[in-house]
């Protein structure tokens, strides 16, 4: 049935947008792919996982605390592994294989302290029932995903497009050094895009969580072939960009698997991101300049 | 127009555009064979966008450029090396882990042309590869850096490190050298010697060079010709006397606040 | 006298292969950080490789010159048509390309039932063994030296100390990535392929991300001034579990603590001694 498949594409595409804007605004600022960002959205998972569980939070209030604890792991590992390389004015693949390799000792490191074996959110997070529409059936959980990521994504489009703050993002990702000049804290302003877009991949990793019931230390290493493919297929650091094709690629997914098979599901994704390597290198809106956060 | 059927360079109605900005607004000059030709004009004037358009490393909005008889539109940079344009960067981007001796070899990469001999090691790659070790050497020599030949380039204080870039630059056989600002950082006596070793480009090896420079008195005692640029537009061509008189020149140079000390006490005096 | 050597040789026979193998894959991710981009789909086409060598000699049973032509064939085709248009623009874009390509054979492999699917390939012939390994890896380390020591050599250079410069010299870029990035390809193949007919089984999961980034990782532990460094790196990275067995529980945490300590502290590996580029 059309209409559920295409719910259903919604719901997983804003949850790949999500994931994405982060990612790509992390680039946008910093110039940088950083590959970490697939451990944030564990970290994030894991969080809520455990105020559910342990403190018996309420789904609503365990996501934000998913976000802060990724975002506060972000501030942390941007300092400790890119700040020497910043100063140095190091190529950006020597920042990426940096990341890389902390990616390596994360993901292993994980596994060995939490295990692989895949967890679940507690039964009661999913006590909230459905809506029927016709035939269209929608949780309540999927409106809270649906919900949280359009309001998340809204956020941080008005406020690195319409604040004071943004407008000073915007400066460092344009130019660091005109930027400082004009008082602006460069230092400061890099911690606060690492806070948000960690932020962003945390809350990311609780609503996919979430959607497919499942919280494992490597969900993240999944989940970022859809992030390049986003980032890629939108353009990367374009935020407006990486909300489209996140939608583009969960609307994809969801129906290939609904009327053609599941496993080829799996890689759209990376059909997508060879294709607009292709075609259309510079992404769905072309725009030429990399920095555009 | 016989001097135009001569130029070496000719470039006609550039331009360029930034987001709105017009960083060259069409510009027509020529380079004549043999000559030192200046580009100078306040900072901001379009000369390095300029020279990224002739060089290849920017596409320009309209116009064209011509090396001799042979049109550069379109061009990647390295097309244009193997067609005789030499460059050097305003920031010296020799590449300091290779040696001297081996930055020089890598600027002849288009003049060598050895492939499955580079496996085969046959007497045809060996005969190349001592050649271009002996005219590598005697670049060096020309430019004073003999000695330090297998010095890690990155070694090199900064005027020598000019120097390298510059035999570099006359590794690749060029017909015309762009030298973009080549004085900047220096002191007075590397300043003084640059000044001979460019000279001797010129008379002594033939060549055709096109400088942007800032530093007045060398631009003046070295150019042939002139060609002034103001926010993006030619203003002024000619011989170095004609410029310094030129009243346009004196305006752009004094009127608008540029506040290049160096460069306005150079124009006026 | 023989008889030691050859206990000693059963003993460690997986080791012996191993060092082989792992130092060809070495040199597989040397010729891509030497002209200065970077290529996380070594364990990729390493694995399309193997695949490719295995299954020619399992269900067809062709010779295993053959097997091995067809596996450095096969993945260079596949970096043709992922690495290809990613050439003419930064080096991210190869990166993030050839990762997404790593987990997108692992699905493949996984999802193949020709192949053996979740099972993998078993009884797999064994061909090859130690000459054809340490043969392949000698004549490639020679190989790549000679083409150091040339005007290739010092162009490749070039382009990893300053691209836009090495353009102006007239090095031609994209071409010259593009024949990096397809010759290590063709290495990669070509190591997964002896690594399979020595091993008699290989699964989906061996060619993941973990191994992407254990490979890059000898090439950033050894160095890339000489053919030689990425090498040293591998054997020393392939010996260490053994040596400090209570290391091997947590191999994948050295191997990430090594990038990123080598990019950091020790960007020229352990190795810093560079060749010298003239012939």
């Amino acid at each position: 049935m059309l209409e559920q498949q295409l719910v259903n594409g919604v719901v997983l595409g804003a949850t790949y947008a999500l994931f994405a804007i982060g990612f790509t605004l992390m680039f946008g600022v910093m110039g940088v792919i950083n590959l970490t960002y697939g451990v944030y959205f564990a970290l994030g998972a894991f969080a809520a996982l455990w105020s559910t569980q342990g403190l018996g939070l309420p789904i609503w209030a365990a996501l934000p605390v998913g976000a802060l604890v990724a975002g506060l792991i972000a501030v942390v590992l941007d300092t400790l592994l890119l700040t020497r390389l910043r100063k140095a004015k190091a190529p950006e693949l020597a920042s990426l294989m940096v990341t890389l390799g902390a990616t390596l000792f994360l993901y292993a490191g994980m596994a060995a302290s939490l295990g692989t074996e895949i967890r679940r959110f507690p039964a009661e997070v999913f006590s909230g029932g459905a809506y029927s529409l016709g035939d269209v059936r929608v949780g309540t959980t999927q409106i809270l995903i649906l919900g949280a990521a359009i309001v998340l994504m809204l956020a941080l489009l008005a406020l690195v497009r319409g604040s004071r703050i943004g407008l000073a993002i915007r400066a460092v990702a344009e130019n660091p050094d005109a930027a400082s000049l004009m008082g602006i804290n460069g230092a400061l302003m890099l911690r606060v895009v690492s806070f948000l877009s960690g932020a962003i991949g945390g809350a990311a990793g609780v609503l996919v969580g979430l959607n497919f019931n499942a919280i494992q230390p490597f969900m993240g290493e999944h989940m970022m072939l859809r992030g390049f493919a986003v980032i890629i297929v939108g353009g990367l650091g374009d935020l407006r960009g990486a909300l489209l094709a996140g939608l583009l690629l969960g609307l994809a997914e969801v129906l290939t698997a609904a009327y053609l098979s599941s496993t080829l599901k799996d890689m759209i994704a990376f059909a997508l991101l060879v294709a607009t390597l292709w075609f259309r290198p510079l992404g769905l809106f072309g725009r030429a300049a990399a920095k555009r956060a | 127009m016989t001097q135009h059927d001569r130029a070496l360079l000719t470039v006609a109605g550039l331009t360029r555009r930034f987001q709105g900005l017009v960083a060259v607004d069409s510009v027509d000059f020529t380079v004549t064979p043999g000559t030192v030709h200046g580009l100078i004009g306040p900072n901001g004037a379009g000369k390095t966008t300029l020279f990224n358009l002739v060089s290849g490393v920017l596409a320009p909005s309209a116009g064209s450029v011509r090396l001799g008889d042979q049109p550069l539109d379109g061009l990647a940079p390295y097309r244009r090396t193997a067609l005789g344009l030499a460059r050097t960067f305003q920031n010296i981007r020799i590449f300091s882990e290779m040696t001297v001796l081996e930055n020089v070899m890598t600027g002849m990469h288009t003049r060598l042309s050895s492939t499955w001999g580079i496996l085969l090691r046959g007497p045809a790659f060996r005969a190349e590869e001592r050649e271009a070790k002996a005219k590598a050497r005697d670049l060096l020599a020309f430019v004073g850096l003999l000695d330090a030949a297998d010095t890690r380039a990155g070694d090199l204080p900064y005027g020598d490190q000019r120097r390298l870039e510059i035999a570099r630059a006359l590794a690749c056989e060029p017909r015309l050298v762009l030298l973009d600002e080549p004085a900047a950082g220096m002191n007075p006596a590397e300043t003084h010697a640059l000044l001979g070793l460019l000279r001797r480009l010129r008379d002594e090896r033939g060549l055709t060079l096109l400088l942007v420079e800032h530093d007045m008195p060398l631009v003046m005692s070295l150019c042939d010709r002139l060609t002034v640029l103001n926010f993006g537009r030619r203003i002024a061509d000619g011989t170095p006397a004609e410029v310094r008189a030129h009243p346009a020149v004196i305006e752009a140079y004094l009127g608008t606040g540029s506040h290049d000390v160096s460069v306005s006490r150079g124009a006026v005096s | 006298m023989w008889e030691a050597l050859d206990d000693f040789y059963w003993t460690y026979q997986s080791l012996i292969h191993g060092i082989g193998v792992n130092g060809i894959l070495a040199l597989s991710v040397y010729v891509v950080l030497a002209v200065g981009q970077l290529s996380l789909g070594q364990a990729a086409f390493m694995g399309v490789g193997a695949y490719t060598g295995a299954l020619l000699s399992v269900k067809f049973g062709t010779p295993f010159a053959v097997s091995m032509l067809a596996s450095a064939l096969v993945p260079a085709l596949l970096a043709l048509v992922v690495g290809g248009p990613t050439l003419r623009l930064t080096g991210v874009y190869l990166a993030i390309a050839t990762i997404g390509l790593g987990e997108i054979t692992r699905i493949v492999f996984l999802n193949w039932d020709y192949a053996g699917g979740a099972l993998g390939l078993s009884n797999i012939p064994e061909r090859g063994g130690v000459p054809a390994i340490y043969g392949t890896l000698a004549v490639l380390l020679v190989g790549l030296t000679l083409v150091a020591r040339s005007r290739v050599g010092r162009a490749m250079e070039a382009m990893r100390e300053d691209e836009a410069a090495a353009g102006v010299m007239g090095v031609n870029l994209p071409r010259y990535r593009l024949v990096a990035l397809v010759v290590s390809s063709a290495m990669a193949g070509v190591a997964g392929c002896l690594s399979a007919h020595v091993s008699s089984f290989i699964g989906p999961n061996e060619y993941g991300f973990e191994a992407a980034v254990t490979i890059l990782s000898y090439a950033l532990l050894g160095g890339i001034g000489s053919p030689l460094a990425p090498v040293l790196g591998s054997t020393i990275l392939t010996l260490l579990p053994e040596v400090l067995r209570p290391l091997a529980d947590f191999r994948l945490m050295v191997n990430g603590l090594i990038i990123v300590l080598a990019v950091l502290f020790m960007p020229r590996g352990i190795l810093p001694w560079r060749i010298a580029r003239t012939g």
